[in-house]
């Protein structure tokens, strides 16, 4: 099969961005996620939670405007929005954790059919690895959208049946937004809501260990 | 009552004993309290058990502790990519590290400094980090039993405090220092401003002076990267 093309990181990140609701409070995770704010629709307001005790994150600061005492989760300096609050970090997370936010977006190793989330650590890699966050997001989000590649550099699958690398948190993925697809995770199983364009469903599927269900004709991702 | 404030950083961790399990407050370059460390390690303290978000920043924060063996056990959330002290002494076994989902972490501490023995979450359940704790549905979700974490010390920054140990915090700088100085049996604080007890509005107080034991004065040191 010659390979079409997929979406970059960076539309992956402006289709995830569709999913905020106006005046929401989400919060975003290290990689793909974190571009999300880069493509907010026009006219829409939402207050960024960062996990270091942050709601209302603005924009990153611009050269000579940095404030150290002010960065976001990954050390980045960052600003303020009008109406921005400070807290510590255990206020930080039992918004996470205790359901107040209304979306957070992750990234992912591996999702599996029913919405468990692998995230943290690969399989045999070196060192200690490290959770932050994640574990508490998982947990506590209300709506948990997971943004990745839907195969790994080798073309492995990471829409599993079931996640082989260790486990972030069980039955805790809403969606899931990839370079081929968007996915919603319900009781009756992974439904196939959208195929990147060029892609068919079946071929989507093939590239896909888990069972996707198609409900009549599956449209074409739209980034706007 | 004794004075809190002492007057130099070497004064403010002289009486800290090898062995001594440590809380220190910080996150993501903000909010170290780089001098109190930098005066821990200099004072050639061993066999620490660190209890931080984070394992340093190359040589800075925790770094130099760790480059200088003095942690044996460390309770953290996520050493950091940059962590590299840390991860050279753990792949020899040099010291060991429980790793802690980032806001049970501060619950964990929450709950020591509220007197409160454990607590149950979802968080966790299914993980590596569910091993070996007590498992139990409660309202039809699984979930874990997580203990206090207890300390003999927090070090902790501050960017103002009066004389009796009122403080406040600069921006996100706050993070876990709040946390911690509640945790801690003994807490101390470097602190960029010294003022008057008055100065500080009731209301703006964010750490209350009772959670607080020593303080010194210091210029806040940053590590970039």
């Amino acid at each position: 099969m010659t390979e079409k093309s997929r979406l970059a990181r960076e539309q992956i990140a402006q289709r995830a961005a569709l999913e905020l609701p106006d005046g929401a409070y989400v919060n975003l995770g290290w990689g793909i996620p974190n571009l999300i704010a880069d493509y907010l629709p026009k006219g829409l307001t939402v207050y960024f939670h960062s996990e270091n005790g942050i709601l209302g994150m603005g924009r990153r600061a611009k050269p000579g405007e940095e404030d150290y005492d002010l960065v976001d989760a990954m050390k980045v300096p960052v600003t303020l929005i009008p109406g921005a609050s400070i807290f510590h970090q255990a206020d930080a997370h039992l918004m996470t954790r205790g359901g107040h936010l209304d979306v957070a977006v992750l990234g992912g190793f591996q999702v599996s059919e029913k919405g468990d989330l692998a995230n943290w650590k690969i399989p045999g890699s070196k060192g200690s690895g490290g959770i932050g966050g994640a574990m508490d997001i998982a947990s506590g989000s209300k709506r948990l959208i997971v943004c990745m590649e839907h195969n790994t550099r080798e073309g492995a699958p990471k829409i599993v049946k079931q996640c082989t690398y260790p486990l972030t948190g069980l039955e805790c993925v809403t969606t899931i937004v990839t370079d081929l697809a968007v996915v919603d995770v319900t009781p009756e199983g992974l439904i196939l809501r959208e195929v990147a364009p060029g892609w068919t469903p079946e071929e989507v599927q093939q590239l896909t260990e888990a069972k996707l269900i198609a409900r009549g004709s599956v449209p074409a991702i739209k980034l706007a | 009552m004794k004075p809190k404030l002492v007057t130099s950083l070497d004064a403010a961790v002289a009486d800290i004993p090898d062995g001594a399990r440590i809380m220190f407050g910080g996150f993501g370059g903000a909010g170290f309290p780089n001098n109190l460390i930098q005066a821990l390690s200099r004072k050639g303290i061993t066999d620490v058990t660190a209890i931080s978000n984070n394992c340093g920043t190359r040589e800075g924060e925790l770094g130099v502790m760790f480059k200088n063996g003095q942690v044996k056990h460390v309770i953290c959330s996520f050493p950091g990519p940059h962590a590299n002290y840390f991860q050279e002494r753990f792949a020899k076994g040099e010291v060991t590290c429980e790793l802690v989902p980032q806001g049970i972490l501060c619950e964990r501490m929450r709950a020591a400094a509220a007197g409160l023995l454990g607590f149950y979450t979802a968080v966790g359940v299914g993980t590596e980090v569910a091993i070996g704790k007590e498992e139990r549905v409660i309202d039809g979700r699984r979930c874990i039993l997580e203990m206090p974490i207890y300390a003999d010390y927090a070090l902790i920054k501050a960017q103002k405090a009066d004389e009796l140990g009122n403080l406040t915090y600069r921006l996100a700088a706050r993070n876990f220092n709040p946390v911690m100085a509640k945790a801690a049996k003994f807490t101390i604080v470097e602190v960029e401003e010294i003022v008057p007890v008055g100065s500080i509005a009731p209301e703006d107080v964010i750490t209350p002076a009772i959670f607080v034991h020593r303080m010194v004065l210091a210029k806040g040191m940053r590590f970039q990267g």
